[in-house]
């Protein structure tokens, strides 16, 4: 089996009396696709974050390819090589699509590789015609692909992907749901999404989360046709 | 970068020539000194604050620091070489570690004003405190209110007795600021500065991509800060005396004032900003219809309301459209540039 | 015993005249997240104007807590309707325009009055206890802070006007949905806090020699004050005023007023490193 690259271990994150995250074990593997589901106050943000650093986890461990990075801010996160894009679109909209790419490549990479990085990271995500346009006036979900981009920039072997796919047209989510699905050629992948659609097109195995524990673990079309998860989940959401 | 040595470093250094040729026929080299100290003040702040979102309200902090320690380490050595080093270290050092304080607690816009006008405030009361005789640094007194007079000016590197000053100190500060004035614009087109201005832009994304913002924003206000100093080293040598004046409130609003009405994201802006309403100031003085004081605050309140990009960005837009040139308008609005690092997610 | 009582009043002394210096500022940053730097130069208005009000035959009293707060409320309404209501929730700029507008005052004032120092003696007389001659009005002072705080508590918990207020304050589009004009609501804060500012200098003004900077003096004190308050308005400025009065006289005590004037910046530094949301965006949460 391949290479463990992210792990927690008993994670839980409390806000005063609220348990958010309640001692979750979560496993991913080099290469594996994951989507995290759940209703909304599930845990699987309040997980996200403390995975990511954005937050730091009242109590149990998190393990990055043998690392343990519990506690560690966003930054020391990002620099072993893992590639985060937050729910809220976080770019750097005074410059353009090329300079906002190179500049996720430039972390990693000398100076001029980190252009000829960055000029393919456009190509790749068909982002040449707007690529000298500057992020504040592209259209939300040009702005989603170049986040993904910036992410893609950094080679990273672990993709942590806080709803991706939130407010975009049919498109777009196709278009998202390829590149998702070459970045897991080289890295293994997590993805919180509230869309099932997209879930089911990039179909992956899932991990449900509700009232801040982990409920089950598997492939979509199962998870879809389970009667506990159809009950917390698409039960309350009808 | 290649078009950078081949073109605008040289084309930087021709207006340069002439201007330093062409001023002096117009306004006193005396004068022209010292809005040319101020103009390397106002870039200090402008790099830092147009570029890295760095609202610093304590500017003055630095330039006073920087002029104190010139006339100390002036009275205490002799020479002026190792002060005029000084005088950019200690300043430089000085916002190193207030810089650390600040970014590594994570304080952002009000917050970093209320710490930088406190400190510059401490020093300021510190600093008018010390007429008694036991204020004394080495073989400088540092007297109070009064300042300290009488320190040896800018000389010849090893030679004390012969002094840089009248025209040839003139040229000397233009060729300075014409220095550090290309220094940063290297830095800007560097990486660093690129990543500088991304932080400006958007600090948590900067972070998340795995960048230490802290370190490098403490970086970039100490570079700064080194400016400021490096000013505040020139004006002790063209002022011939220092006083807790340099620290006050009223000289850091005036060099925020500077970088408004110059425009900030613009190199040039704050230095045409500085210069240009220090000359203001300089003919104002000479009448008495009307305070000073009353109108910089005009001034102010006007270019809040109604040009919050400054003058040099919009003559730029205005050229722009005038002549029809194809280019992106300028891209960074002032008004985001100001605000920077007020963004949550 | 008698050293005792003394450096008791003037600790609390320090403590009120933080609360007044800093409360028309908290007011106007706690609800309109509005830093005023002309704040300074509101209460050095507050000062003249009661100074001239006196020297045309009005009653002290009268001219310090009426006329002082009423004419600067105006000169703030004034600039609220001009200046600061093209600029709302742009934080960074109305700072600039309100230090602007500092800068303005202070000129104007120049102007008028000139640049000496003018003053007013103290309405109430000191008296001695054993050997200490204490400042009666000192106490005069810390009436007016408590008087203060308790008002500004009533009006904000048992008025409809501060339950409207509070509401802009938490949500101010909620508060406009309902059908409350914000930009009334802000107007009326702002006058507010500037009748607050007048009044403060008004009260401070037989204290200290009036010149048109004195507003400078005070305008970091109260800036920092309400900062490291943090987001409880009345908690905050009690819980930072104290904390900071207290620090600044031990200092004053036991070095010299200047090492207490430091001590003070000092601590709000620390502080404010320590506590980046203020007194209260840590402790005392959720109060007023």
């Amino acid at each position: 089996m391949a290479e463990i690259v992210l792990e927690t271990a008993g994670l839980t994150m409390r806000f005063g009396g609220v348990v958010a995250t309640d001692n979750v074990d979560f496993k991913l593997r080099a290469g594996e696709l994951r989507c995290l589901i759940g209703p909304n106050g599930a845990g699987k943000s309040t997980f996200f974050k403390c995975v990511t650093g954005l937050l730091t986890p009242t109590g149990g461990q998190v393990f990055m390819r043998g690392h343990e990075t519990t506690g560690w801010n966003p930054r020391q996160v990002a620099a072993l090589g893992v590639g985060i894009k937050t729910q809220v679109p976080n770019l750097m909209d005074g410059l353009d699509v090329h300079e906002n790419i190179w500049m996720a490549a430039r972390r990693f990479l000398p100076m001029q590789d980190a252009m000829r990085k960055a000029s393919e990271v456009i190509e790749r995500l068909a982002l040449g015609p707007i690529a000298r346009t500057e992020l504040g006036r592209l259209a939300h979900g040009e702005r989603q692909r170049v986040e993904l981009g910036l992410v893609v920039a950094g080679d990273p072997w672990l993709v942590l992907l806080d709803e991706p796919a939130a407010g975009m047209s049919a498109d777009d989510v196709e278009r998202m749901s390829d590149i998702i699905r070459e970045m897991t050629r080289t890295a293994a992948v997590v993805i919180v999404e509230h869309d099932m659609q997209f879930i089911r097109s990039i179909a992956s195995t899932v991990t449900v989360f509700h009232q801040g524990a982990v409920l089950m673990e598997d492939h979509v079309d199962r998870v879809m046709a389970d009667p506990t998860v159809r009950n917390v989940y698409l039960g309350k959401k009808a | 970068m290649a078009s950078f040595w081949a073109k605008e470093v040289p084309a930087t250094i021709i207006v340069a020539a002439l201007l330093i040729w062409i001023m002096p026929m117009m306004i006193g080299t005396y004068t022209l000194t010292v809005l040319l100290i101020y103009g390397m003040l106002g870039f200090s702040l402008g790099l830092i604050w147009g570029f890295g979102g760095i609202l610093c309200f304590g500017q003055a902090a630095f330039f006073g620091l920087g002029a104190y320690t010139y006339a100390i380490a002036a009275i205490n050595i002799g020479d002026s070489t190792i002060p005029m080093l000084l005088a950019v270290l200690v300043p430089a050092a000085f916002a190193a570690l207030l810089g650390a304080m600040m970014f590594y607690g994570r304080l952002t816009d009000v917050y970093l004003g209320v710490i930088t006008l406190v400190v510059t405030l401490i020093l300021f009361k510190f600093i008018s405190s010390t007429a008694g005789p036991e204020y004394v640094i080495g073989k400088a007194r540092l007297g109070g209110f009064n300042g300290i007079p009488g320190f040896q000016t800018l000389n010849v590197p090893g030679r004390p007795n012969d002094y840089i000053y009248g025209d040839p100190y003139f040229y000397f500060c233009a060729v300075l600021l014409l220095i550090v004035y290309l220094l940063v614009s290297w830095l800007l087109k560097s990486s660093f500065g690129r990543v500088a201005v991304g932080i400006r832009e958007n600090e948590v994304r900067v972070a998340l991509m795995g960048y230490d913002v802290s370190a490098r924003k403490t970086v970039l206000f100490a570079i700064g800060a080194a400016i400021a100093g490096l000013a505040g080293g020139l004006f002790a040598n063209w002022g011939e005396i220092v006083t807790p004046n340099l620290f006050s409130l009223g000289q850091s609003a005036e060099i925020i004032i500077w970088c408004i009405v110059g425009g900030l994201g613009t190199r040039i802006g704050p230095i045409v900003g500085a210069a240009g309403l220090a000359y203001l100031k300089f003919l104002l003085g000479q009448q008495s219809m009307i305070d000073n004081t009353l109108l910089t605050g005009i001034i102010l309140v006007l270019f809040v309301l109604f040009l919050p990009k400054g003058l040099v960005p919009a003559i730029a837009s205005l050229w722009r459209i005038s002549f029809g040139q194809r280019r992106q308008l300028p891209r960074h609005g002032a008004r985001r540039i100001r605000s920077g690092g007020a963004r949550h997610g | 015993m008698d050293l005792v009582f003394v450096i008791i009043v003037e600790m609390l002394y320090a403590v009120a005249s933080l609360v007044l210096i800093s409360a028309g500022l908290a007011i106007v940053f706690g609800m309109m997240k509005i830093i005023n730097l002309a704040h300074g130069e509101f209460m050095m208005m507050g000062g003249y104007v009661t100074i001239t009000a006196v020297t045309l035959g009005a009653n002290v009293f009268v001219a310090m807590l009426i006329i002082a707060p009423v004419v600067v409320g105006l000169i703030g309404l004034v600039v609220e309707r001009l200046v600061i209501r093209h600029l709302y929730g742009r934080l960074v700029d109305t700072m600039l325009a309100t230090w602007g507008l500092s800068l303005f005052f202070i000129g104007l004032a120049t102007m008028i009055f000139g640049n000496t120092t003018t003053g007013i003696s103290t309405p109430i007389s000191g008296f001695t206890v054993g050997n200490y001659q204490v400042n009666g009005y000192n106490f005069f002072i810390i009436l007016i802070a408590i008087v203060l705080l308790g008002l500004m508590y009533a009006v904000l918990k048992g008025t409809r006007l501060g339950l409207i207020a509070r509401g802009a304050m938490q949500l101010p589009d909620m508060a406009a949905a309902l059908g409350y004009s914000p930009e009334r609501i802000y107007m009326a804060t702002f006058f507010c806090g500037s009748a607050l500012s007048g009044l403060a200098g008004a009260i401070l003004a037989p204290l200290v020699g009036l010149v048109p900077t004195s507003g400078g003096a005070y305008i970091a004190k109260a800036f920092i004050t309400v900062i490291a308050g943090g987001p409880s308005l009345i908690t905050g400025l009690m819980a930072s005023s104290g904390l900071f009065g207290f620090i600044s006289q031990i200092f004053t005590f036991a070095v010299s007023p200047v090492m207490g004037e430091v001590a003070l910046l000092v601590a709000a530094v620390v502080l404010l490193r320590l506590l980046p949301q203020g007194v209260t965006g840590k402790f005392f949460r959720g109060r007023l």
